[in-house]
């Protein structure tokens, strides 16, 4: 059921919030045990609420690294698990709060978020709704999960190459990853700061509206925030996209994609011609050099920010150290998992002298001519449509002994993250891949700096196929 | 930018971070593979014109003003060990 249509029996006096989450603890206890997607949840009351706000009494799930006072916040990690408490809400459930949300449950991730199938999760396994031998895809995993098996009516998840829109593709769900700078990180555990986002995973597009709506907006409390008005995205997301330019760049639809996500991509791009919105072919030539920058900038960036992960002031402590010293060698040698260590590595060896200008530098740059194709691509079109992911869903473990692998599986969602553009990736029907039968496939759009409207009126109309 | 064999082991050290013998051998060949493909980076020809693009990531600074703070009580609780409303550590400087 939709939030639009869980706001209505609410207000009308057909279910209470208590009720709804008397329903999800329900479907929770019935099947989260195959598909994992919650790390905890809790029996909290649903306290006073103001059913006249936009999402009065509606529960929301909240992937496990967004602080959420006096619940934990593991990050999928044995770091944090069992020994953190949130001492704070961060800026988007203090919003989600005033809008008369109730956060409900703290769904699975990669740990800290690096990972494209939620199989670097410490905590646990989650397994895709449409078939459990597969991923759900990463790092916010279990928040797609949850929307799909029905265990959510909808869920925040962050994105920093991907993180929100290709879950949501491979478990067949909305996800959108908003422009960098419209949704405030304050209170998001950081992975890649020039990169994160938060953002919402939902059934439908006009949800995501309605959960962008409450959380987007300027917070002081985060030194990237954007100071630039909320628009209304309920007042255009219905005017269609007769007389739109979409375009259409060459280099998604190239060697490696299959050809299910082809067809399905390419047949909901036919269905947008059929509304009225004309089909411009384009180019993104240095789109093939994403993943190489990424892995470049990400790590970099996660080096640092992970630093704070020292035993010291918060997250599990090795008892066996000779000195302070030793407890941070120690404490992060036991508390991160391969995924984490390996990308600290990487990251402590692009910045190190030497070694720096050749890597870090280097990326800077082609991250710029990156943004640069997309500028130059807005000049000419409203929105782009792309695949979200090369492939449907692939098999669990299949890819464990060569992470460069995952990595590149990334192509087409990590772009949007270096220019700091708005995507979404909507569902556009499924394929057989690898054994199964029918697998979601999702088809992304992407639009210029703070155009979340034009992404929203456009995917809405790419929904309704 | 053809890149030197990565040094694991010193790596980590810089990090702060114990491996075993295990991950110095798994990470090696992983890494290794992974920095040959980032070197794809190299063969990109720079336009001269990249330095006038403007940043769209400027951080910016808030006042410096007074601002309420969290709880110490509850910021303590999650330290693994705690004292006179302070964080407890190992002993930092060696005897005299």
């Amino acid at each position: 059921m939709t939030l639009t249509d869980l706001r209505q029996q609410l207000t009308q006096g057909d279910t209470t919030p208590a009720k709804l989450i008397e329903d999800l603890s329900v479907r929770i206890q019935a099947k989260d045990g195959t598909t994992q997607a919650y790390v905890s949840y809790g029996s909290q009351a649903a306290g006073d609420i103001d059913l006249s706000k936009p999402l009065g009494g509606l529960p929301i799930g909240i992937k496990d690294n967004i602080n959420t006072f006096g619940q934990p916040c593991t990050c999928g990690s044995k770091f944090l698990e069992k020994t953190y408490t949130s001492p704070y809400d961060a800026t988007v459930i203090t919003k989600l709060k005033e809008a008369g949300a109730i956060p409900f449950g703290r769904l699975n991730m990669d740990e800290f978020a690096m990972g494209s199938a939620t199989e670097n999760s410490a905590i646990q396994l989650t397994r895709n709704p449409h078939d459990p031998d597969r991923i759900t895809g990463g790092s916010s995993g279990g928040s797609a999960a949850a929307v799909a098996a029905g265990t959510a009516f909808a869920t925040l998840g962050s994105d920093t190459g991907g993180s929100i829109r290709q879950p949501a593709s491979h478990c067949g769900v909305v996800g959108l990853k908003p422009t960098y700078g419209r949704v405030s990180r304050f209170g998001l555990v950081a992975f890649a700061s020039s990169l994160d986002q938060i953002g919402p995973l939902t059934q439908t597009v006009d949800d995501a509206a309605l959960i962008l709506q409450a959380i987007a907006g300027y917070d002081s409390r985060d030194t990237t925030s954007l100071d630039v008005p909320v628009p209304d995205y309920s007042a255009t997301i219905n005017d269609g996209v007769k007389g739109l330019k979409l375009g259409i760049p060459a280099e998604y639809f190239g060697e490696g994609i299959h050809p299910g996500v082809r067809e399905n991509v390419e047949k909901r791009i036919e269905h947008l011609r059929s509304l009225g919105a004309e089909i411009v072919p384009i180019s993104m030539p240095h789109t093939k050099h994403a993943v190489a920058t990424y892995y470049v900038i990400a790590p970099a960036e996660a080096s640092s920010n992970l630093s704070r992960f020292d035993g010291i002031r918060y997250g599990n402590r090795a008892d066996n150290a000779e000195d302070i010293i030793d407890v941070y060698h120690k404490s992060r040698e036991a508390g991160f998992g391969p995924e984490v260590k390996r990308r600290i590595i990487l990251g402590t060896y692009v910045l190190s002298s030497g070694y720096y200008d050749a890597y870090y530098s280097r990326a800077q740059k082609v991250r710029q001519l990156i943004t640069r194709d997309f500028k130059q691509a807005f000049e000419k079109v409203d929105a782009i449509i792309t695949p979200v992911a090369p492939t449907p869903a692939r098999k669990i473990g299949s890819c464990a002994e060569d992470p460069l692998q995952d990595y590149l599986s990334d192509i087409f969602t990590i772009p949007a993250n270096l220019a700091g553009v708005p995507a979404i990736s909507v569902p556009c029907g499924t394929t057989a891949f690898d054994g199964a039968a029918a697998l979601p496939v999702g088809i992304q759009i992407l639009a210029p700096h703070l155009g979340e409207a034009m992404l929203l009126r456009v995917a809405k109309a790419a929904e309704q196929a | 930018m053809s890149h030197d064999s990565i040094d694991v082991r010193y790596v980590a050290k810089l990090a702060r971070l114990d491996l075993t013998e295990e991950e110095v051998t798994l990470f090696q060949s992983q890494l290794e593979s992974i920095l040959g493909h980032v070197e794809s980076l190299t063969a990109i020809e720079l336009p001269d014109d990249l330095e006038n693009d403007q940043n769209s990531h400027l951080a910016i600074m808030r006042n410096d003003t007074p601002h309420e703070s969290l709880d110490p009580e509850l910021v303590l609780g999650n330290a693994p060990e705690q004292s006179q409303q302070q964080v407890r550590v190992p002993k930092v400087v060696a005897d005299a």
